[in-house]
Formats: C-alpha cells, sequence, structure tokens
C-alpha cells in the first residue's frame, strides 16, 4: 500500500501528476466542476486505485471575468467596486489592495481615522470569511444532510450578524465599494460601534461552542490530525500564504512583517502551529477569529476624530490621475497574501493592473499533498485549504 | 381472529402494518426535518399546512410527479430491479416484530435471526444499484457498501445475541415478555448498557447514516450509489432506508428497552412500544446531525478493531453471568 517511489515527489517543488487516461485498472474520476465540494467551480480530475488517490489534475479557469483586462479599462475611482468581485467571501480585502495601489502610486495621505475603519472592517471581514471556511469545511467532512450542516448553519447565522454590520455601513451585504481613494466612502453611523461590540461578544462565545461541537468530537480529530501535511519546505517552496503558512510553522503575516493601515498601532498575536495538518490549519484559524476580535475592540476603543478622507467625494470618474510609475501593494487577507500590481501611466486608468490572489497560490499545493491520501481527505484537504474561485479564476 | 383462516388472517395483519408503517414512515420524515431543525436554529417545514404537517405528503406527491430518468449506459433491467430489490427486505424486517402481545404478522421461533438476516440482505439492492448505474461515484459507493455491511454485521449480530442469552429465546415475543414487569435489559448491570451502546453504534452503521454514511457521502460521491435515481426509484430507495432505520429502532426497543411494557393498561402497549422505538429514532437522529462523517478506513478499523472484539467478549461474559446466576437473573 505504499506510493512507488517515481510517484512521489523528489523535491517538495515537483508535483505529482501521473494521470492515465489509457482505461487501465485504475479509475480515473472527475470531482468537479459541478461537485457539492467544489467550492465553487474547481476541477480535480483524480487517479484512484481503490479508494486512494494516486494522481491529481487541477484544472481551474471556469469562473474567468477578466478583472485585469476589467481594470485597464476602468478608472482608478471605478475600479475599487469592481475589485471586490475578486474575492466575493472576503470583498473588503481586495479593494483595501487595489486603493493602497493607487494612494501609494499618486502619493496620496490616508487620515488616521479613515486608516483606523480600514483595519477594522479588515478584521470584520477576516471574521465574516472564517465564519464561512469553518462552515463549508465542516459541511465537507460531515456531509449536508448530517453533523457538518450544523456546524454550516450555525457559522452562517454568525456571518450574517457581521454582515448586518456591514449593511449598516455601506447599504451592502457582499460587495462592499466601501474604500475610496484618500479614505473611505463612509463613516460609522451612530449607534453602530455599540452593536459591532455586542457582536463580537456573541461570536466569541460561540467560537467556544463551536469548539465544544469539534475539539472535543474524536471522529473531528480523526479526520483532520494527521490529513494533508504541508511540510514547512514545501510551504514555503510553493509560495503558501496565510493560515495555511502559518500551520506550517512560519510565523509570516503581513500585518505583522510589513505593516500598513496603522497595523502597527493594535496589539494581536499571530498563530504558529508547526504540524502542517489539517487540524493545525483549524487551529491557526480558530485563534484568528479571537485575534480579529481583539483588533476590533482595540479599535473601537481608541477610534481618532477627524476627517475620513482626505480627498473630497467623487464628481467625475476621471477625477483621480495617477503619475507614470509601478507599485505592488499587499495586505494579509483572510486566506493569505492578496497582491496588487499596479502600473500607472499618468492618466485616470492604469496600463496594467495583476491580482496575486491568495487562493491561487495556495491551490498550487493541492498537486503535492492530495496523493496518497483517501477521497474523502480529498474534500477535507480541499476545504482546510479554503480556496474562493473568485480569486482564483479572477 | 379466530375464526378467520389463517392465511387471511395474516394477509390482513401484513396489509395492515405495512399500511400503518407507511404512514409512520412518511410521518417520521417529518419528525427528523423538525428535529434538525431545531437543533441547527432553524425552523424547518412551515408551509404545508399547519406547522408543516401535509409535507411528506407534498414530498411524495413531488417525486411522483417527477421524471423518471433511466441513464442511457446503464443496465435498464438491474437499474430498474434494484429499488425493489432493496425495497423488500427493508420492509420483511417488520414481519417478526411483535407491536403487541399477540400483535404482529409472524412470532416465529427464530425472529432475531430472521430480522437480521433479512436486513443484511438489503445490501444485494444497494449492489446493485450502485453497480448499473454505470457511473463512478455510485461504483465507489456500492463497494464502500459491501465492506461496511460486512464489517457491521457481525458486531450488530454480537450486540443482539445480549438479550437473546439474557431472554433464553431467540422468538422476539419470548424476549419481550422476559422484559415484563421485570428489569429492561438496557438495566442490567454492565452487560447491558454496553450492548445497548454497542447495538446503537452497529446499527447506525448498518443503517448508512452519519458518521457512518459513508456510502451517500454527498460531499465526496454526490449521492453514492442513488446519484442516477429519480421520481419514484428514488423515493423508494428513501423510503426504504427509513424503513430500516425505523424497523431497526423497533427491535432496539423490544430487545433492549422492554418492548411493550410501560405504566397504564395493558393496551397502551403497543403505544409505550412506538414511543421507545422513536425515541431510539430521535436518538440516532441526534447522533447523525451532530457528528462529521469518517473515513472507510476508520469505519472498518472501528468495527474490526474495536467493536466486534468488545461485542464478542460481551457474548461470553454474558453467557457465563447466565450459567451462574440462571437465565435473567437481574
Amino acid at each position: 500500500m505504499t506510493v512507488p517511489d517515481t510517484m512521489m515527489p523528489e523535491t517538495p517543488a515537483r508535483a505529482v501528476r501521473t494521470l492515465d487516461y489509457t482505461g487501465s485498472e485504475r479509475l480515473t474520476m472527475n470531482m468537479g466542476p459541478q461537485h457539492p465540494s467544489a467550492h465553487g467551480v474547481f476541477r480535480a480530475i483524480l487517479e484512484l486505485e481503490g479508494e486512494r488517490v494516486v494522481g491529481v489534475d487541477a484544472v481551474i479557469g471556469y469562473l474567468h471575468r477578466c478583472h485585469e483586462k476589467l481594470a485597464e479599462n476602468l478608472t482608478y475611482v471605478q475600479y475599487p467596486s469592481i475589485a471586490s468581485k475578486t474575492d466575493y467571501v472576503a470583498a473588503m480585502t481586495s479593494e483595501l489592495a487595489y486603493v493602497m495601489a493607487t494612494e501609494g502610486l499618486a502619493k496620496i495621505e490616508v487620515p488616521k481615522r479613515a486608516q483606523y475603519l480600514r483595519v477594522l472592517v479588515a478584521e470584520l471581514q477576516r471574521i465574516a470569511s472564517h465564519c464561512l471556511w469553518l462552515g463549508t469545511w465542516c459541511m465537507d467532512m460531515g456531509g449536508a444532510l448530517g453533523g457538518g450542516a450544523t456546524v454550516f448553519l450555525y457559522c452562517i447565522r454568525e456571518r450574517e450578524l457581521v454582515l448586518d454590520l456591514f449593511e449598516s455601513l455601506t447599504g451592502a451585504r457582499l460587495l462592499y465599494g466601501f474604500h475610496q481613494i484618500g479614505g473611505v466612502r463612509y463613516d460609522v453611523p451612530d449607534g453602530w460601534s455599540a452593536q459591532c461590540r455586542q457582536t463580537v461578544d456573541l461570536i466569541e462565545q460561540r467560537l467556544v461552542e463551536y469548539e465544544g461541537l469539534l475539539v472535543e468530537n474524536a471522529f473531528f480529530q480523526m479526520r483532520t490530525k494527521g490529513v494533508g501535511v504541508i511540510s514547512r519546505e514545501l510551504a514555503e517552496d510553493v509560495g503558501l500564504s496565510g493560515p495555511l503558512l502559518r500551520g506550517s510553522g512560519v510565523a509570516y503575516d503581513l500585518r505583522r512583517a510589513h505593516p500598513y493601515s496603522s497595523y502597527e498601532d493594535f496589539q494581536f498575536d499571530i498563530p504558529v502551529q508547526p504540524a502542517g495538518d489539517c487540524y493545525a490549519r483549524y487551529e491557526v484559524r480558530m485563534v484568528e477569529f479571537r485575534q480579529s476580535i481583539r483588533i476590533i475592540r482595540q479599535i473601537l476603543d481608541g477610534l481618532p476624530e477627524g476627517p475620513i478622507s482626505s480627498r473630497p467625494g467623487v464628481k467625475s470618474v476621471a477625477q483621480v490621475r495617477v503619475p507614470k510609475g509601478e507599485i505592488y501593494t499587499r495586505v494579509e487577507g483572510p486566506r493569505g497574501e492578496v497582491g496588487c500590481y499596479l502600473i500607472g501611466e499618468g492618466g485616470p486608468k492604469p496600463y496594467r493592473m495583476k491580482w496575486r490572489g491568495a487562493s491561487f497560490s495556495n491551490l498550487a499545493v493541492l498537486p503535492h499533498i492530495i496523493p496518497g491520501h483517501s477521497v474523502a481527505d480529498v474534500v477535507a484537504i480541499m476545504g482546510s485549504v479554503d480556496p474562493v474561485f473568485g480569486e482564483v479564476d479572477r | 381472529m379466530t375464526d378467520l383462516s389463517p392465511a387471511l388472517s395474516a394477509l390482513l395483519m401484513g396489509g395492515g402494518v405495512l399500511g400503518a408503517l407507511l404512514g409512520l414512515l412518511a410521518y417520521v420524515t417529518l419528525l427528523e426535518r423538525k428535529f434538525a431543525a431545531r437543533l441547527q436554529s432553524r425552523i424547518g417545514p412551515y408551509r404545508v399546512g399547519p406547522h408543516g404537517l401535509l409535507q411528506p405528503i407534498a414530498d411524495g406527491v413531488k417525486l411522483l410527479l417527477k421524471e423518471d430518468l433511466v441513464p442511457a449506459s446503464a443496465d435498464r433491467t438491474v437499474f430498474n430491479l434494484a429499488p425493489v430489490v432493496f425495497l423488500v427486505p427493508c420492509f420483511l424486517i417488520y414481519a417478526t416484530i411483535p407491536f403487541a402481545p399477540g400483535l404482529g404478522v409472524a412470532d416465529v421461533s427464530i425472529g432475531v435471526l430472521f430480522f437480521l438476516a433479512v436486513s443484511s440482505m438489503e445490501i444485494v439492492g444497494l449492489f446493485m444499484a450502485g453497480w448499473s448505474s454505470n457511473n463512478k461515484y455510485a461504483l465507489l459507493s456500492a463497494m464502500r457498501a459491501v465492506n461496511q455491511i460486512i464489517s457491521y454485521d457481525l458486531p450488530f449480530l454480537m450486540a443482539a445475541m445480549v438479550p437473546v442469552l439474557l431472554a433464553g429465546s431467540l422468538r422476539l415475543s419470548d424476549i419481550a415478555m422476559a422484559q415484563q414487569g421485570g428489569l429492561w435489559f438496557v438495566f442490567y448491570p454492565v452487560i447491558g448498557q454496553i450492548g445497548f451502546i454497542a447495538f446503537i453504534v452497529a446499527s447506525v452503521a448498518a443503517e448508512n447514516r452519519v458518521p457512518f454514511d459513508i456510502l451517500e457521502a454527498e460531499s465526496e460521491l454526490v449521492a453514492g450509489f442513488r446519484v442516477e435515481y429519480s421520481g419514484m426509484k428514488f423515493a423508494m430507495i428513501t423510503l426504504s432506508e427509513y424503513a430500516h432505520v425505523i424497523g431497526t429502532s423497533f427491535l432496539a426497543a423490544l430487545l433492549f428497552l422492554g418492548a411493550w411494557s410501560g405504566p397504564g393498561p395493558e393496551w397502551l402497549g403497543a403505544v409505550w412500544f412506538l414511543l421507545k422505538a422513536l425515541g431510539v429514532f430521535v436518538l440516532i437522529t441526534w447522533i447523525r446531525w451532530s457528528f462529521i462523517r469518517i473515513r472507510v478506513d476508520q469505519i472498518l478499523q472501528i468495527s474490526w478493531k474495536l467493536l466486534l472484539p468488545l461485542t464478542v467478549l460481551l457474548v461470553m461474559v454474558t453467557a457465563i453471568v447466565i450459567v451462574l446466576r440462571g437465565p435473567h437473573g437481574g
């Protein structure tokens, strides 16, 4: 039952891909693009020997919407509200990355209050995104007609609370258009802070409930411990970021390594787990929930007064002009490093824009870790990687 | 019923049980949905009739009217036959259950064995469905089914042997009578509790429910062996699964929970029996909606390395206890 040497990667950076389409004893099975645990439209062509996966070929691109070309044809003012559609589960993140790139090129200062508000929504978004991750991951492992669905519905209940906060802040629940060049578009309304405090208090309580359902459940541990191990070397070679990297023992978080938007003002811990398996990634994200709540409380306690934007409201779509130059900005999204590479050419539109999607880079690890596992583990590993296909295909 | 010929009386009884069963099954689905909904802080079916009470009927009508698809490359005969082959054993298990003293279709002297033998025959239907669909998900599911049923029928049988030994009879009504007015077997010190837990675990596995629902495993195998079924054939498979679950719940209530014994007049016995069976069903449902599924290899490990040795040991201990203390000495 051991994998032959020819199928094992010699170096971490070489993926296993021994697909055999000739019709031998092996079974070639499609998982996706239409599949209950495809997390959107991911297609994995699995090569099976009984229940065991010996080869995997990942196919992406079913959700490609020409985002980078769109960015060339939309002005700096227009694009932020489209940027949120790349990672639609954490829309605030990519908006922030794009706006920061523009501000960096055009040398636009952002008022302190706006910076704090940006951090506030980014951390709320992290909570909302992790809620969806936990729910869908448990549903992958536990079934839509079983305990997994129970965790999913609990998580969605909490995500709704965060979306309610976003709705009263921006008027939208999924794609916000909250950030604008020079600051943010909306200030917090009256009573919002109190509502926000209540919400994070409630979520903090409910996290204990989830852990009661999962951590103390032997079946959950059986399904996650030792499954989908990513070694530290592999994680660094493939270029993972976010909870996957930290779950493999690398203490790297952009919020700490390269602080942006006043992250240096806040106190928070960066969770690291050396094990590199699904359970380690789970533990990292569960701590991130709590650290986000900690940051949110600090912001609500010390939100500075002042303007929320250094620029006037939008009157014309072409009103922001950016000098010639190149810039790469990156933010720590819920799934890892979301980068935006922007080349300005002096006009109201960029010459070229390139996204570095965290999910896209993280997905590259799948062919390294899936072979050797069973079909049931494939969905557990997929869920623990937490890809959002809007961000993968863009 | 004494003046009727035995054949006619058995026929009437069989028809009555079947009719009552179909009604019960329809509403058991509603019970499960309502229970799961409350567990998940939802409301559940609410629109069709007061509190969604007509929902099972609406579901049935919907499935009746659905188009019945047969995949072009499927083995037509086997594909069409499979739901029936699956359905028959699932309903046949009710034949030996005495719902009240003297109220049952056939109280045979090997009732427990008959029940176990017939209930494990459902694997034939499962495998036919998985094989004939000509679908890779269904095929994998059928492979898993054979694995799982073989692994869990043995501990299931062994756990069921504990009450049999305690009562000293394989006849289901004798086992029920042995607990009448005395100690329910689940309260028999140590042996009863371990036996009951092992029985519930093994029956959840035999019923293919979460956490052992690797056959259906919709996040891996979409819907497993029934992925190609639609309309009434799908309804038949689902109905059979529920029939199996409820049948096993009745057996658990009979073997361990004292069957129809309970306070009140004797005619309430059948009601007590039903309530106990539904209680077991709710327990199984509770397990289903709180656990996550485990892997095939882990399921087999639990069976062969833990459950089977445990239940075999339990049967041996029970036998020794009975030799020392006499049958039903509690």
